[in-house]
């Protein structure tokens, strides 16, 4: 709901109305303006290829004939793919353990260098380096990083006695690798998006909670985690949005294996697209997926609670 | 008030810097890597046990990085891309963000669903759609008016500039931060007879500086790193990006391991200085003056 403006309130209810509704004609005309750069070209440049991909999910196209129209035959063969299923349990476990660590920690960390302390610019800058290393040439580096015999990770483990995996060539520690990856390559944002939400909490909040006698767990739960609601729901869409189609880091480390425990859905789509040029049947893989992603987004939407946001 | 250094406070602030830095180092190792890699001869960079620190100093992989590939015209072009990006999803996308969060109109609602639903489409579908798009854009590149018969935008800094123009991603995050800001500002504004652009531009705008930089720092970014997209729409070597440049450095899946990082380091020089200056605006506290 829109709360009555001052002059509303102020005038007669009569001529209210009508300067009300010229007013508010006003403002959509300038809305409509203000908005119209932005949704032109979101409708050239993302509404129109994802309508047109969603019509080729229906088709038969090999990029280099002319589609031919098949139905629902795409859709019935994502029934019967088991290799596809299998990606998606596989990025469910990505998921599952990726966004709670990251939310957690960027939010851990994003509170403690917004202290005003000595020192704090340097540790936003070294935290955010990551974030601005280009995804192919950090997934090379970490490679190396957890090679069996070679890699960093496992020389430190051993220093603590632990025989470390073969990360990346084992079942049980591929997928692991890479959360360890993402979360290093993503927290850096995460962090600098909450650390500007922080800044949008007015100090009057801070200063009445000191008043009124509160400790530093009551000022998190009850000024600064209310406060940065909106900030909380950006970054959890954000986030679940970019988990659900993780390529790059598995397509450099792993290609997907070994036997096929990192592939993800993302990955399964390319391939069949790019490289058996089914472009009909990638096409009806994303949709299926989009719709996985719809449902997640939902979900969270509930989860925030955040009513008018949508 | 004067904070008093008790011995308890002082073991907690060592405590809180000595987290910091061991979490830190784990975030710094890869560069550690990539750091002393670019500094160290061929044969003392795969050895057992690690080497830490060059034990052998030298610039070679510099001078081979910056001899082999143009990378001063691929600079200049990833410059032009990213500096593009910057500008204009800053500007479109706090216009329509601003819209979004605290205009009135109908189909706001129904708008800004569909832009944020457009966010889960995976990217890889609507690439061949996308490419078809610039390709016959009417009336440029030898095109007529139904885009056929020429290039379209095809090889020109546009085929990468207009597709990322104004990101979901840069309405929606500027739409989120314009929601925290009070809303009592621009009605006192309106009283006053300011118009609605000036109310965003001279009111709520200067307000959002945080979220600006942080979003200023993301999209240049995205510019600079963009790596598929302008491998697909250029063609023409002269508007190679550098990040097609250190592609140079890995073929089929021998990867010049040296040159590489010593060209990756460079690459990201200039990201890193962004940030650096970006920073002083990113935690720069919002006063309220005269609200409350």
């Amino acid at each position: 709901m829109v709360k009555p403006s001052r002059s509303e309130v102020l005038t007669e209810p009569r001529e209210r109305t009508m300067r009300v509704s010229r007013l508010n004609a006003h403002e959509s005309r300038m809305a409509y303006l203000f908005v119209s750069p932005a949704m032109l070209l979101f409708f050239i440049f993302a509404l129109l290829p994802a309508v047109a991909a969603l019509l080729l999910s229906f088709t038969n196209y090999d990029i280099l004939n002319p589609p031919q129209w098949t139905g629902l035959v795409n859709y019935a063969r994502i029934l019967q793919d088991q290799v596809f299923q299998q990606t998606l349990g596989n990025i469910l476990y990505y998921v599952v353990l990726y966004i709670p660590f990251m939310i957690t920690l960027s939010l851990l960390v994003a509170l403690a260098l917004n202290r005003k302390m000595p020192g704090m610019k340097f540790f936003r800058t070294i935290y955010y380096l990551p974030v601005i290393s280009s995804p192919v040439a950090a997934s090379t580096v970490w490679m190396w990083l957890f090679n069996q015999n070679y890699g960093v990770i496992n020389q430190i483990l051993s220093l603590f006695g632990i025989n470390g995996p073969n990360w990346l060539f084992d079942v049980n520690s591929a997928m692991v690798a890479i959360v360890i990856v993402t979360i290093w390559q993503g927290l850096g944002g995460n962090m600098i998006i909450y650390l500007a939400g922080l800044q949008g909490i007015p100090e009057y909040l801070y200063e009445a909670a000191t008043l009124d006698g509160a400790n530093k767990w009551q000022m998190f739960r009850y000024i600064i985690w209310p406060s940065l609601r909106t900030t909380t729901f950006f970054v959890t869409t954000t986030s679940f949005i970019g988990a659900f189609q993780l390529f790059d880091q598995a397509y450099v480390m792993t290609q997907g294996g070994p036997g096929n425990s990192t592939l993800t859905p993302v990955y399964n789509i390319y391939n069949n697209g790019f490289e058996q040029l089914q472009m009909g049947y990638a096409s009806a893989q994303a949709f299926t997926l989009f719709v996985i992603i719809i449902i997640v987004s939902m979900i969270n939407l509930r989860v925030n609670r955040e009513q008018n946001l949508v | 008030m004067k904070v008093r250094w008790t011995s308890a406070r002082i073991a907690r602030e060592t405590l809180f810097y000595l987290l910091l830095t061991a979490f830190g180092l784990v975030m710094f190792l890869p560069f550690e890597w990539a750091l002393s890699t670019s500094f160290q001869p061929d044969k003392d960079i795969f050895t057992i046990p690690l080497h830490w620190f060059p034990a052998h100093f030298t610039f070679a992989h510099y001078v081979k990085a910056f001899t082999t590939v143009p990378f001063g015209r691929y600079f200049l072009n990833s410059f032009i891309l990213a500096i593009s990006g910057v500008a204009t999803n800053l500007f479109f996308g706090s216009l329509a963000g601003y819209a979004f969060a605290r205009m009135v109109f109908r189909g706001r609602q129904a708008m800004f669903r569909i832009l944020l639903t457009s966010m889960m489409v995976p990217g890889v579908v609507t690439l061949i759609p996308t490419f078809i798009i610039i390709r016959s854009f009417p009336l440029i590149g030898g095109n007529n008016l139904f885009g056929q018969g020429g290039f379209g935008l095809l090889n020109t800094y546009w085929a990468v500039i207009l597709p990322g123009a104004a990101g979901a991603f840069a309405v929606f995050m500027m739409r989120q931060f314009f929601m925290t800001l009070p809303t009592d500002l621009g009605e006192a504004a309106k009283i006053d007879g300011c118009g609605e652009f000036r109310i965003f531009w001279n009111i709520y705008l200067p307000l959002c500086k945080p979220a600006l930089a942080t979003l200023g720092v993301f999209t240049f970014q995205a510019g600079w790193n963009s790596f598929l997209w302008p491998l697909i729409v250029f063609t023409n070597g002269q508007l190679a990006t550098v990040q097609m440049g250190l592609q140079a450095f890995s073929y089929n899946h021998n990867t010049d391991f040296g040159p590489l990082m010593a060209a990756s380091i460079v690459v990201m020089l200039p990201l890193v200085l962004i940030f650096i200056y970006a920073q002083k605006y990113m935690t720069q506290g919002i006063a309220f003056s005269g609200t409350k």
